[in-house]
């Protein structure tokens, strides 16, 4: 645990990225494999569910602290984490015991998960006075589910890569897939022989698109480009390894089980097969809103209701692994061509469910048969379309379909590239359409986390309804930092009413908000939803009298999505 | 919670049925009328006693000020030339309309002191801000009995809690030390009065060359003057050619300034009871940050209430609402006193407004 929490400390006080992948480098060579697997599985952002309740944490931390609970509370708003909280509360003692970070977890944290509240509480205590002050901070947030550390992942990869003396990019290959914080996995990543690592989990690093700002021109002759739409779903990658078949998401989860008629559908490729693509909801020829597809996240079991209420597909648009074989370095054009054929194969290609061969090709087919369930449609896999623009300027009638089309933009994509990883620019662009605006006033506000906490930088906005204002959006992103000290030194100034950590402020900034899309929705009390809202600026020149209505936005729903 | 209007002639002063009230509240700052004067009033007042030269306590205009004689040449630095102040020792007193007025050592900064305030065997203390540790740029500070004190809370949350000093100062000098041996320059930003010479008194000197902002240097003298032994400084221009090997002091308004840039590569600390809190320190985009403050802690604030035996207490700026409702629980009779300056956010400053040339 000393050493974790030095590790912990080191990534704490320097903002200096070598110094981060220097402390990591010093660690995972240091620490004893069982525990570096552990803090790899911290660092990698994973967590463990929370064994202890807020209201559990501070109640006890009260206790140990010898405070009243209200005033914990009061700490609490002013730190803005409960888990430096409770550090920054308790008894400054020294620490007495180093337990290896393994054995903390796995014989302390993990039992405490289903002890009976007595004995959970009596081992959190006996774990504090163990425990010196910053070993109690790394200790507080690993228990209630909130350990975070500010280091990115490509630094980790990177500290990883220098150690194990391999490539970054099959490091980030081994580190995102799966694996489980042993010893053995962890010797595993760091195993130096580059070809170790394929298991049929593991997926490849995505490639991600940047945002297009200049004009369309500025990318060289249209020739050079395959031009596709910009999907508004999941990102993942569908792998077909070993007779398995897996889906991975762009937000590092395994998502198989959310979406098992992709997870058949996969089964008509070939072994040692990875799509790169986009999940979506689909109905007819065109997409659903992402708020459908929502509907099907995080569901360990999804009904046949479920799937027939929410109909989606896999929609391919590259071919990263072919018979086993790595096709990244290959250029796009040569990846699209076999994605093209190996799609069009597995369309027409024979499938046996339950050990029964049919077809999938142009007719429905009963996957329930013997249970006589209604029929589905063929296989849930297309091909992203690609555009045939024959100027650059033909374009611009295309993105403004965007919205109409259900999607975000158009997608440019080099066609003598390879894949890449990460967001490297040059090759991969994204033209996304304007979002929506509105002009709301901020009405109550909370404190943030991480480099936030402590300042209010949560905000609620709310529009004109029959001259009163009513919430609409809640947003966090957007401002600068000097207009966030701002806004906070206003918050703290002008609090009209406090509800638990909200603080009520006397309606008066406005800030212009950009959005994605209107929603209907019964959980809010503006009887919308907007998607994805940010602050794009602050209107200072604006009073709350001049913000925007409820009519007006909700106008907007009548736009295609 | 009613949203605060300064502009209002109003006395937010509570009232206590039996009590004398000695001083209230009013719009221009704390007054006393039995001996008509103001305590570190933000207008402009005929007679302006004055608990230390921070700019949220010290504000030009007045056309009097009474200062304590530690701190008259700060105050005088820090108001102008034109400025009238007396001073008066410590322990010393004056009497204006029958009331006796007296400065007690605060321990916040140079000069800085608790205003003792008797009439007809009242005896009132307004504590300015203060701290309870010892350190060599100031007199200590000195509890004072009386019947009802005004304490400040800054850091009136049990959150802040300060290590010994010599421990901060020790990893002050590691950091130092660490950056020496990476060819950086460390920079510790400071309040440029008070916190910037506790910084100079307290690191160790033998460890690489020194240098300090204009605003913390134009303030040497004074300490020099009230004996206060401070290491040696370097010009600007001497210092560079120790190439990354050195400790600059300033405030940290000079963060991102162009003034900055010409150290070349340099690792930025803050030192401040702010730094407590990680969020604080991170926000910055700050290299370190350092635990050290010239306020009481949680636990400073309460010796120091219980050690005037004061049964009343008015509690002002930072966490007021905790304070007062932990004092009541616990037996005191306690109010808030709303000043003008909000001492309550985190934002890393001490001294409101403190506006650097």
């Amino acid at each position: 645990m000393r050493r974790f929490t030095r590790l912990f400390v080191a990534l704490d006080e320097t903002n200096r990225t070598n110094e981060k992948v220097a402390a990591l480098e010093s660690y995972f060579r240091e620490a004893n494999p069982r525990d570096a697997a552990w803090a790899l599985h911290f660092l990698s952002g994973r967590k463990l569910p929370r064994t202890v309740t807020s209201t559990a944490l501070r109640n006890w931390a009260a206790e140990a602290a010898g405070l009243p609970s209200w005033l914990v509370e009061e700490c609490h708003d002013a730190v803005g984490d409960l888990a430096e909280t409770a550090a920054l509360l308790l008894p400054d003692t020294p620490s007495t015991i180093d337990l290896p970070l393994h054995e903390l977890i796995e014989n302390r944290l993990l039992p405490m998960r289903d002890a009976p509240e007595t004995m959970r509480k009596e081992m959190l205590l006996r774990t504090w006075s163990e425990l010196d002050a910053k070993e109690r901070l790394v200790w507080n947030k690993l228990i209630t589910g909130s350990f975070r550390v500010g280091v990115a992942q490509t630094l980790v990869v990177r500290a990883l890569a220098s150690v194990a003396g391999v490539e970054q990019a099959i490091m980030a290959h081994r580190f995102t897939g799966r694996w489980q914080p042993t010893a053995d996995d962890f010797n595993h990543i760091l195993n130096p022989n580059p070809e170790a690592g394929g298991e049929v989990a593991r997926p490849y690093p995505f490639f991600l698109a940047s945002p297009l700002e200049g004009n369309l021109e500025a990318l060289g002759p249209l020739s050079d480009w395959q031009a596709e739409w910009k999907w508004d779903g999941i990102r993942a990658q569908l792998i077909r390894r070993q007779g398995e078949v897996l889906v991975w998401s762009r937000g590092d989860e395994m998502i198989t089980e959310s979406f098992p008629e992709i997870a058949e559908a996969g089964r008509a490729f070939p072994d040692g097969t990875v799509l790169d693509g986009e999940i979506l909801a689909w109905q007819g020829e065109l997409p659903e809103p992402f708020s459908r597809l929502q509907r099907r996240l995080g569901r360990k079991v999804v009904s046949r209701k479920m799937r027939g209420d929410v109909p989606v597909v896999f929609l391919a648009y590259d071919l990263l692994e072919w018979k086993g074989e790595d096709w990244r370095a290959r250029t796009l054009e040569e990846r699209r061509r076999q994605l093209e054929s190996a799609l069009d194969d597995a369309l027409h290609r024979p499938v046996e469910i339950a050990g029964k061969p049919l077809t999938a090709i142009g007719e429905t087919f009963d996957l329930f048969e013997l249970e006589h369930f209604s029929p589905i449609p063929a296989l849930p896999l297309r091909l992203s379309a690609v555009l045939t623009p024959d100027s650059w300027e033909s374009l611009l009638p295309m993105q403004h379909e965007s919205r109409v089309r259900g999607v975000e933009g158009i997608m440019f994509k080099r066609r003598s590239s390879p894949y890449g990883v990460g967001r490297q620019r040059g090759d991969w662009w994204k033209w996304k359409i304007d979002p929506f605006v509105m002009d709301a006033v901020l009405i109550n506000a909370q404190l943030g986390h991480g480099r936030r906490a402590s300042l209010y930088t949560d905000y609620t906005f709310a529009i004109w309804h029959e001259n009163k204002l009513i919430p609409v959006a809640k947003a966090y992103s957007g401002l600068s930092d000097a207009e966030i000290l701002e806004v906070d030194a206003f918050v703290r100034a002008n609090t009209t009413d406090k509800f638990g950590p909200i603080r009520a402020v006397k309606p008066e900034l406005v800030f212009e908000l950009a959005f994605e899309a209107v929603q209907e929705s019964t959980r809010h009390k503006a009887g919308i939803a907007v998607r994805f809202p940010r602050m794009s600026r602050w209107r200072h020149d604006k009073k709350a009298a001049d913000a925007d209505t409820l009519e007006n936005l909700r106008a907007l729903l009548r736009v295609p999505r | 919670m009613r949203p605060r209007n300064f502009d209002d002639e109003l006395d937010d002063t509570p009232a206590f049925s039996e009590a004398v009230t000695l001083l209230r509240n009013t719009s221009s700052g704390l007054y006393c009328d039995a001996g008509d004067f103001y305590i570190d009033p933000w207008k402009g007042v005929d007679y302006a006693v004055i608990t230390h030269a921070h700019s949220d306590h010290a504000r030009i205009g007045s056309r009097n000020y009474l200062a304590s004689e530690e701190g008259r040449a700060v105050l005088q630095e820090r108001l102008g030339p034109e400025s009238r102040i007396e001073s008066l020792p410590y322990g010393k007193s004056i009497t204006r309309n029958g009331v006796t007025i007296s400065f007690h050592p605060a321990g916040h900064i140079l000069g800085s002191a608790q205003v003792r305030v008797e009439y007809r065997g009242e005896i009132w203390v307004a504590s300015g801000d203060y701290k309870v540790e010892a350190e060599p740029t100031c007199t200590p500070f000195e509890p004072v009995r009386c019947h009802t004190f005004i304490t400040e809370s800054t850091f009136g949350l049990p959150i802040y809690r300060w290590r010994p000093q010599a421990e901060i100062f020790a990893d002050v000098n590691g950091w130092w030390r660490a950056n020496q041996a990476a060819g950086r320059t460390s920079v510790l930003f400071a309040y440029s009065l008070g916190k910037a010479q506790r910084v100079l008194a307290g690191i160790d000197p033998s460890i690489g060359p020194i240098s300090v902002h204009g605003a913390v240097a134009k303030l040497l003298p004074h300490y020099a003057a009230a004996g206060v032994r401070l290491p040696e400084v370097q010009s600007v221009e001497t210092f560079r050619a120790a190439e990354g090997r050195g400790l600059v002091v300033g405030p940290a308004s000079i963060d991102g300034t162009p003034w900055l840039r010409k150290f070349g590569e340099i690792s930025k600390a803050f030192a401040s009871g702010w730094m407590q809190l990680r969020g604080a320190r991170r926000r910055q985009a700050l290299d370190r940050g350092f635990v050290l403050s010239d306020h009481a802690d949680w636990q400073g604030l309460l010796s120091a209430i219980r050690a005037t035996g004061a049964e009343r207490i008015w509690v002002t700026h930072g966490s007021t609402g905790p304070m007062v409702r932990w004092l009541k629980e616990n037996g005191w009779e306690a109010q808030a006193l709303v000043t003008r300056f909000f001492g309550e956010a985190a934002n890393g400053k001490e001294e409101a407004e403190e506006k650097e040339p």
